[in-house]
């Protein structure tokens, strides 16, 4: 696992309090750790130990099992997200147009890998499937703004233009 | 409904078979053998593996025989070109990123993997990838279990295991696909999560991707060292299964030949167990009898199980104080000895190396255990499971099944039948009862307790004994366990002792014992069989009741003066501590 500083819990209480009634919502139902695990990430924006362990307590099953169905569904994240949210696409045209590179460019710049997360918190990392948008190949998005025909010479322009405008992507 | 007969063709041969039954319970009334290896009767029955795959006659594709119902006028055809195959192909994937190095593979001779694979011919090359097989990195992290996961092929059965029949589930699958691997959350070392070290995914695997962790080397170093004096004792289970690792049937009592290949193999001296069972009967009838008329805490659990008491501190560490504090045999066997035994022989306790053979994984993280120590190192140097001995003396060439008897040595050769009980479900409760009765009632008629004996997980009764009536109760498998604490802690039920074993029938089925393949698991009650050697030794001595061993009569008098003395109190018993449940 990468255990990077920015992976301090930092969970508030309100969280906590949000976090609780949703099991207690849950508790009772079949398959209910799945919702949880759902309005969890929403809650925190990603599953650390401390949220799967409250989780697992709650409904008195142990962490093995927690673990086991938040690593097997790709939408279940164990790291925290950036404040800009880097989604690079791997669907196949992008592909095939090259954004492996792109990726890696990526990568490269900003030191971390696809899933992980900058120490500062500024930009977090994640491949996806396809956006819609392959008339663009290749193409990737920061936030909800979608970057089409990208070249790896182009990725740090892009994401430079964020650390300008630090706070200001907000929805 | 219940009782409804379903009447089916195999292979041409007609079956009957209660309703519910599968195809592959069929089968075998039939003498039709379908292979499996997810499969394990009891603790996993998932229909993942498609090992199991026959044909049904009418309907399109394969299907899992260990899942699948039988119907009214099914016809299964279990060896069409279809199903070898499709069992081939299945059984070559699996060979895929499986770890192939089975010459010196612990599991070499008896995989269930390679018996397949020679049984469908299977090429094991036939999809191997570059480094499948050397992707993950191996946990030896614990003292007691190693995990390869490189040779792990993902059957769920020691998942299942842990789950379904210890209820700890402190491992499972994680993440999906061809990523998938078996560890604990947060993908943790073993000794950092919730695990009891009970060992029953080991037995439960089927290949070598769980073993003990082998201390045979330490104990071969002993014995060329000529400074140091080394002393094994055996467990009471272990002359019961050493035989089934040199292929003689389950439930053979071997203790004269084990005696006499530890023995060969080098071991100074060779002690029996079964004698400090006795020692921890008299201390915890004592306790036992303490607790009942000074109002102290009860139920009274006993101790002698590390796993339980492991399972004990992470689960419920409310119940520490109504576990017994005396020390397990093992662990008061390596107190008498490092202590009395040096005293009176003039040994230096550092020169002394105490090997335990124990059937039992849990009971190499118990040696470690600092609070159990009587010096400031440990009173058992090395614990080795059953499977460890029988590889000790296979590698000194020992002609195991043709040696002459032979018998324990002096001072701690004779043993009562309640010490020998111990390594079966309701022997230790057993046990207690004969001496407690007695210290009670001033009588010895009590000796048979009917109701404690027997495989069942949970076992209740109720004495009469001196006018005191003493409600026991006696679980195996810590899923047992757990709902009997559960029972306790509602106040549903209040009982004044009860006895809890990790391991599903006891000691006799514990994780250090001789690995049983599922083709024997899932057809032989391996749990009776092992028991019964115990009980025909026990009804066949007449020394039946721990108090009245000329051996305890020694200790006591040479040295412990009485149960529950400071002596005895210092060198016999034990502390606990809280552990977390994650």
């Amino acid at each position: 696992m990468n255990e990077k500083s920015l992976n301090t819990f930092k969970g508030t209480i309100v969280q906590e309090e949000q976090l609780k009634a949703v099991i207690a919502k849950h508790h009772d139902q079949p398959g209910g750790l799945m919702p949880i695990l759902q309005e969890a990430q929403g809650i925190y924006g990603y599953l650390p130990i401390e949220v799967q362990t409250m989780i697992a307590d709650g409904l008195g099953i142990s962490l093995s099992e927690v673990y086991g169905v938040a690593t097997f569904y790709s939408q279940f994240s164990l790291t925290p997200k950036g404040e800009h949210k880097i989604s690079v696409c791997l669907g196949t045209a992008c592909y095939v147009k090259g954004s492996d590179k792109i990726l890696e460019a990526i990568e490269t710049k900003l030191g971390i890998k696809s899933g992980e997360c900058t120490e500062d918190g500024m930009f977090s990392i994640d491949s996806c499937r396809c956006v819609g948008a392959c008339g663009l190949a290749p193409v990737m998005m920061v936030d909800e703004d979608v970057y089409g025909k990208v070249t790896p010479e182009q990725v740090g322009g892009i994401l430079d233009s964020y650390l300008n405008k630090k706070g200001g992507a907000e929805e | 409904m219940e009782n409804q007969m379903i009447h089916l063709k195999i292979n041409g041969i007609p079956a009957e078979v209660p309703a519910g039954s599968t195809i592959l319970q069929a089968a075998k009334t039939v003498n039709v053998d379908i292979p499996s290896l997810c499969y394990l009767k009891d603790i996993n029955c998932i229909g993942a593996c498609r090992v199991c795959v026959v044909e049904i006659v009418g309907r399109r594709g394969l299907t899992a025989a260990c899942t699948y119902p039988v119907e009214e006028g099914m016809e299964v055809l279990t060896n069409t070109p279809a199903v070898r195959n499709s069992r081939k192909t299945t059984i070559e994937l699996l060979l895929s990123s499986h770890s192939k190095k089975c010459l010196s593979c612990p599991r070499g001779n008896n995989c269930e993997l390679q018996k397949l694979s020679v049984a469908y011919g299977a090429d094991e090359d036939r999809f191997s990838g570059d480094g499948d097989d050397k992707r993950y990195a191996i946990d030896d992290s614990s003292p007691y279990l190693v995990r390869d996961n490189n040779k792990c092929i993902q059957c769920m059965r020691c998942v299942a295991a842990c789950k379904n029949v210890q209820s700890v589930s402190c491992i499972g699958p994680i993440r999906r696909g061809y990523n998938v691997h078996i560890g604990c959350a947060f993908d943790k070392p073993l000794n950092e999560a919730a695990c009891v070290g009970c060992g029953q995914c080991i037995v439960a695997c089927p290949v070598g991707a769980l073993t003990e962790k082998s201390q045979t080397e330490a104990v071969w170093n002993a014995i060329a060292d000529p400074s140091k004096k080394v002393v094994f004792f055996t467990a009471p289970s272990i002359r019961a299964t050493l035989g089934e690792s040199f292929d003689m049937p389950v439930g053979t009592n071997v203790e004269g030949k084990m005696v006499a290949a530890i023995r060969r193999l080098g071991a100074d001296e060779v002690f029996n167990m079964d004698v400090t069972a006795d020692l921890t009967i008299m201390e915890e009838a004592n306790e036992l009898i303490e607790r009942i008329q000074n109002g102290g805490t009860l139920p009274m659990f006993t101790s002698c199980c590390p796993g339980w008491v492991k399972f004990c501190e992470h689960y419920y560490p409310e119940f520490l104080p109504h576990l017994s504090s005396c020390k397990s045999p093992q662990q008061m066997f390596g107190a008498v000895l490092k202590s009395y035994y040096c005293e009176k022989n003039g040994i230096d306790p550092k020169d002394l190396f105490v090997v335990s053979v124990i059937p039992c994984t849990s009971k190499k993280f118990e040696v470690t255990r600092e609070e159990q120590r009587t010096h400031d190192f440990d009173d058992v140097d090395v614990a080795l499971t059953t499977r460890e001995l029988a590889a000790m003396i296979k590698r000194a060439g020992i002609d195991f099944t043709d040696l002459a008897d032979e018998k324990f040595d002096d001072p701690f050769e004779i043993a009562s039948g309640a010490g020998t009980i111990f390594g079966a479900t309701g022997g230790v409760m057993e046990a207690a009862l004969r001496t407690a009765a007695y210290k009670l009632d001033g009588t010895t008629e009590a000796v048979d307790f009917n109701e404690v004996r027997g495989t069942q997980g949970i076992k209740e009764a109720t004495y009469t004994v001196g006018g005191v009536e003493i409600k026991v109760a006696v679980a195996s498998g810590l899923a047992n366990a757990r709902k009997v604490v559960e029972m306790v802690k509602s106040g549903e039920k209040d009982y004044q002792m009860v006895e809890i074993m990790a391991c599903p029938g006891g000691c006799i089925n514990g994780g250090g014992q001789p690995v049983q393949s599922d083709a024997v698991r899932n057809n032989v009650d391996l749990k009776t069989i092992r028991a019964k050697a115990l009980y025909d030794v026990d009804r066949s001595i007449d020394l039946r009741k721990s108090h009245e061993s000329p051996v305890m009569k020694l200790l006591y008098d040479e040295y412990f003066e009485a149960p529950g003395k400071e002596k005895a109190h210092k060198l016999l018993h034990t502390t606990y501590v809280e552990r977390s449940a994650h």
